[in-house]
C-alpha cells in the first residue's frame, strides 16, 4: 500500500488559517489501512481544527467526509454537489488525492494533510517499512525475494557496499543492510552461486528517470471485459 | 456509603472503557468541558482483557493533541479503580475537580 504520515497540526492549521468553512476529506484506501487518513482520522482532525480555532477566538465550520478512493474519478465526482460549499478542502489521501480533486474541481483549493512517503507494509502494529520503489522493471526473484532497489540505500545490484556492518546499513542504525540479508538467504537456501551472475545495467527509463509514467491497458480502454 | 463528590461532574456510562474513543474525549473538550477523565478498571483486571489499556493509550493520544495545541494536557486524565472502591471514586472526582480548578476555565469557548 501507499504509506503516509500526517503533517503537523501547526502546518495544517497554517494552511487553513484564513478559511472559515472547511471540509476534511478522508480516503478509504491505503491511508485508512495505515491509520492516517481514513474516516476516524478525518473526524479527529476536524475536531482538532475546531478546538484550535475556538481557542484562537476564530471559530471555524469544519465538516468531515470520506470517499471510497480519491484516486478514482468515479468516486471524486461524488463531491460535485457540495464541493463549492467550502472555502477549502483538506485531503487526507496520498498525493494522488488532492491532484485528482484539483483536476476535477479547478475552482476549489485542496490542501494536503499528509506527507506521502513510500510503498510498503506494516511490519508490526504502528510500524511501516518501505518495500517497493516502483522502478517499473521488477526483478525481486533474482535477489531471494528481497528488493535491493527499494531497500538498499544505494540500490546496488551486485552485493553490499563497504558501509555494511553486522547486517546494518551505515545510513541508519535501524536500517538493515538488505544485501547482507540477500546473501544470507542465498547461503541458507544453497543458491549463493545465483549472485555470481552479472546483471546488465539497470534501465532506469522505466522508473521516474523516464519522466511521469502512464499505464495503458488497451482491452480496458475499449470497455469492460 | 453516603459519600459526596462534586456536582459539576457529568458521568457518561460505558460498558467498558475500551468503548471510549478519541473522538469522544475530543468532542467533550470541543463542547467546552474544562476537563475529561476516564475511570477504568484496575490495570490487569479488565473483563475484556485490555479495554482499560486501550483507553489509557487514547487518553495519551488526546494529551499529545492538546499539548500540540498549547492547551494543558492535564485537562485529560485516566484513573483506574474497581467498582468496589466507592471511596476512591469520590476521592478521584475531588482530585480531578481541584486540578481543573487550579488550571482555570478551558480556553476552548
Amino acid at each position: 500500500m501507499i504509506v503516509a504520515d500526517r503533517k503537523s497540526l501547526e502546518e495544517i492549521l497554517g494552511m487553513v488559517a484564513d478559511r472559515e468553512k472547511i471540509l476534511i476529506l478522508g480516503c478509504k484506501g491505503c491511508v485508512t489501512v495505515c491509520n492516517v487518513g481514513g474516516l476516524k482520522e478525518a473526524e479527529i482532525l476536524a475536531s482538532t481544527v475546531r478546538i484550535a480555532r475556538k481557542k484562537e477566538g476564530k471559530p471555524v465550520e469544519v465538516a468531515h467526509r470520506v470517499l471510497e478512493r480519491q484516486c478514482d474519478n468515479e468516486y471524486v465526482t461524488q463531491l460535485a454537489d457540495t464541493v463549492a460549499d467550502y472555502d477549502a478542502v483538506v485531503s487526507m489521501a496520498c498525493g494522488v488525492g488532492p491532484q485528482f480533486l484539483s483536476e476535477m474541481y479547478p475552482d476549489q483549493v485542496f490542501f494536503p494533510a499528509v506527507n506521502t512517503t513510500f510503498f510498503g507494509g506494516a511490519v508490526q502494529h504502528g510500524v511501516w517499512e518501505e518495500r517497493c520503489a516502483g522502478c517499473g522493471a521488477c526483478g525481486i526473484h533474482l535477489f531471494g525475494g528481497l528488493c535491493p532497489i527499494a531497500r538498499c540505500a544505494k540500490s546496488l545490484l551486485h552485493g553490499p557496499c563497504g558501509g555494511s556492518a553486522n547486517g546494518i546499513c551505515e545510513v541508519h542504525k535501524d536500517t538493515a543492510c538488505i544485501w547482507d540479508a540477500i546473501v544470507k538467504k542465498k547461503m541458507d537456501t544453497g543458491h549463493l552461486e545465483d549472485l555470481v551472475a552479472v546483471k546488465p545495467f539497470k534501465d532506469w527509463r522505466t522508473a521516474r528517470d523516464g519522466g511521469p509514467r502512464r499505464s495503458i491497458r488497451e482491452e480496458l480502454v475499449k470497455g469492460n471485459i | 456509603m453516603r459519600l459526596s463528590y462534586p456536582a459539576n461532574i457529568k458521568i457518561i456510562q460505558v460498558p467498558c472503557t475500551g468503548r471510549v474513543d478519541i473522538i469522544h474525549l475530543m468532542s467533550a473538550l470541543e463542547d467546552g468541558a474544562d476537563g475529561v477523565y476516564v475511570a477504568g478498571c484496575l490495570e490487569g483486571e479488565c473483563h475484556y482483557l485490555e479495554g482499560n489499556y486501550k483507553a489509557k493509550r487514547k487518553v495519551a493520544y488526546v494529551k499529545n493533541v492538546l499539548t500540540e495545541l498549547g492547551i494543558e494536557p492535564e485537562r485529560v486524565a485516566m484513573y483506574n479503580l474497581s467498582s468496589a472502591q466507592g471511596a476512591r471514586f469520590a476521592e478521584i472526582a475531588n482530585d480531578m475537580v481541584k486540578q481543573i480548578r487550579d488550571l482555570g476555565p478551558t480556553p476552548v469557548r
